[in-house]
């Protein structure tokens, strides 16, 4: 498990891939769209996409704690500092 | 593609008030965890297949079955996938069962 192989760290802007697709995804469907910040590098694991099919869930894919804005994930949200945290991988994130 | 029939956070869809009652498991749950625990043990699936099967039932039985009931059903449906059993092995074991010990 190496931390500092993926392509983001702490403190780096993301924005969720608003894709949609089918298959077996672990990225909310809710959040995708939307920005916010790496809060942790988990290091690499297996992807669950493959692992999902039988396969063999390699290369190994960077997974992130990701923080957001509770204001900035739902609409109607009028608390100002909560915050929401997933984990999300490499693959769903680009730079925001 | 329609949002997955597990992934509902944020919709409006009802999923029922969630009970927050302690309570404690039946006894075909623990034979049905245990059994999901040999499968993985053995290699035989992993996790990632079970929710994949999960998410790829049909939406009106998934809502209808609970927790347990669904974990059966995503370990019967890898089995068959994997060509370990067949629907007429696990028809045939089942009624055998109900036969010897009545119907649930």
């Amino acid at each position: 498990m190496s931390e500092s192989s993926g392509r983001f760290k702490p403190g780096d802007r993301v924005r969720v891939r608003a894709e949609d697709r089918p298959g077996h995804i672990r990225t909310p469907f809710y959040i995708r769209g939307k920005t916010g910040w790496v809060e942790r590098a988990h290091g690499e694991f297996r992807n669950p996409e493959s692992l999902a099919f039988g396969g063999d869930g390699l290369p190994k894919r960077p997974l992130y704690l990701v923080g957001f804005h509770q204001r900035e994930v739902w609409e109607k949200y009028a608390a100002t500092k909560d915050k929401l945290f997933i984990d999300i991988y490499e693959h769903w994130l680009d730079p925001a | 593609m329609p949002r997955g029939h597990h992934d509902i956070g944020g919709t409006t869809r009802d999923a029922g008030p969630i009970n927050r009652a302690e309570h404690q498991l039946e006894d075909w749950e623990i034979v049905a965890d245990a059994v999901n625990q040999a499968l993985g043990a053995r290699g035989i699936k992993r996790t990632d297949e079970l929710r994949r099967a999960r998410e790829q039932m049909d939406s009106e039985l998934y809502r209808s079955l609970s927790y347990y009931e669904r974990w059966i059903a995503s370990m019967e449906s890898i089995l068959i996938e994997k060509k370990i059993l067949t629907h007429e092995e696990i028809d045939r074991k089942v009624a055998e069962i109900e036969k010897k010990w009545g119907e649930p």
